[in-house]
């Protein structure tokens, strides 16, 4: 089953790299008022159903993927 | 001293406690037990696993760590160094998390500190208020906690040492902090880089000779 984990900085979390984007971006002449930078990890997930997938996943934010004092996660469950 | 793939610090910190008196072995991270008589543990500087995912994130999972939280458990003294304060933080054995410094800068140079506690283990030769000066080298050394814990750790007494100049943006410019129970300690700042006022900073090694003091008072002590 392949799932999508999509880490982030939490709301109100200072985040340096963005800051740096962002600027950068506007550099180029881009109007961007804000930009975060998160992480992208898909992941081939071994299980029966798609909710057992989603189960995992969260699990494995809970314990690896994601620090939970400063990041966010969304996770999405795709077909195959 | 542990050992992992990608520490660098870790040769420089068994001398230094080699010439502080004590009997520093050099311990790899797939070990599963300490040696016979370990008495303190310390995790030094470096990149471990190449820092892959957060730094520290993937260290904690190493099988020796399972033996070092069983000696904290025991009230063992236990210094992480840098990147051995972010394996600290990230296994759950010191509060808060070390983030990308503010500015996105590798600040490497030696800074000032303000020892903000005298009465634990690792500050037991300071004096409270004291200036020290140890360098710094680091990309993510900027200390986070929320407002709620902050306050709970300064009323506890947990943040030891704090930076007496702005270097990287950690809340309250907290440079190491301490666990609750007064015995595991982490340290942005590298005592290890001074103990020799010949290269800057003598420093440093008013420390790491707490650390071994407290070390060979377990040592000594009755099982």
């Amino acid at each position: 089953m392949r799932v999508t984990v999509l880490v982030r900085p939490k709301q109100g979390i200072l985040d340096p790299q963005g800051e740096a984007v962002r600027g950068a971006l506007c550099k180029l002449g881009f109007g961007v008022g804000g930009a975060r930078v998160g992480r992208l990890v898909d992941l081939e997930v071994e299980a029966p159903t798609s909710e057992e997938a989603r189960a995992q996943a969260e699990r494995m934010c809970h314990e690896l993927l994601a620090n939970p004092l400063i990041e966010s996660f969304e996770i999405d469950v795709g077909e195959t | 001293m542990l050992v992992f793939p990608g520490s660098n610090d870790d040769r420089d910190a068994a001398w230094a406690l080699g010439a502080l008196g004590a009997d520093a072995q050099l311990v790899w991270h797939a070990e599963r037990a300490l040696p016979r008589d370990t008495a303190a543990v310390v995790l030094p500087g470096g990149f471990s696993y190449g820092d892959y995912l957060r730094c520290g994130a993937i260290a904690r999972f190493a099988p020796v760590l399972v033996a070092v939280r069983e000696l904290a458990a025991a009230g063992g003294p236990v210094l992480g160094i840098c990147n051995g304060f972010q394996i600290l933080c990230e296994a759950g054995l010191l509060p808060g998390i070390l983030r990308r410094n503010r500015d996105l800068e590798f600040v490497c140079r030696d800074v000032r500190l303000r020892v903000e506690r005298a009465d634990t283990l690792l500050t037991a030769r300071c004096e409270p208020g004291q200036e020290l000066t140890i360098p710094v080298k680091h990309g993510e050394g900027s200390w986070y906690a929320d407002e709620e814990l902050y306050g709970e750790l300064d009323a506890a007494g947990q943040l030891v040492l704090r930076y007496a100049e702005d270097c990287n943006g950690s809340v309250g410019d907290v440079a190491g902090v301490c666990n609750e129970a007064r015995n595991v300690f982490g340290l942005m700042p590298h005592p290890e880089h001074a103990v020799d006022p010949l290269l800057g900073s003598g420093d440093g090694a008013l420390l790491l000779a707490a650390l071994v003091d407290a070390a060979r008072v377990r040592t000594l002590a009755p099982a």
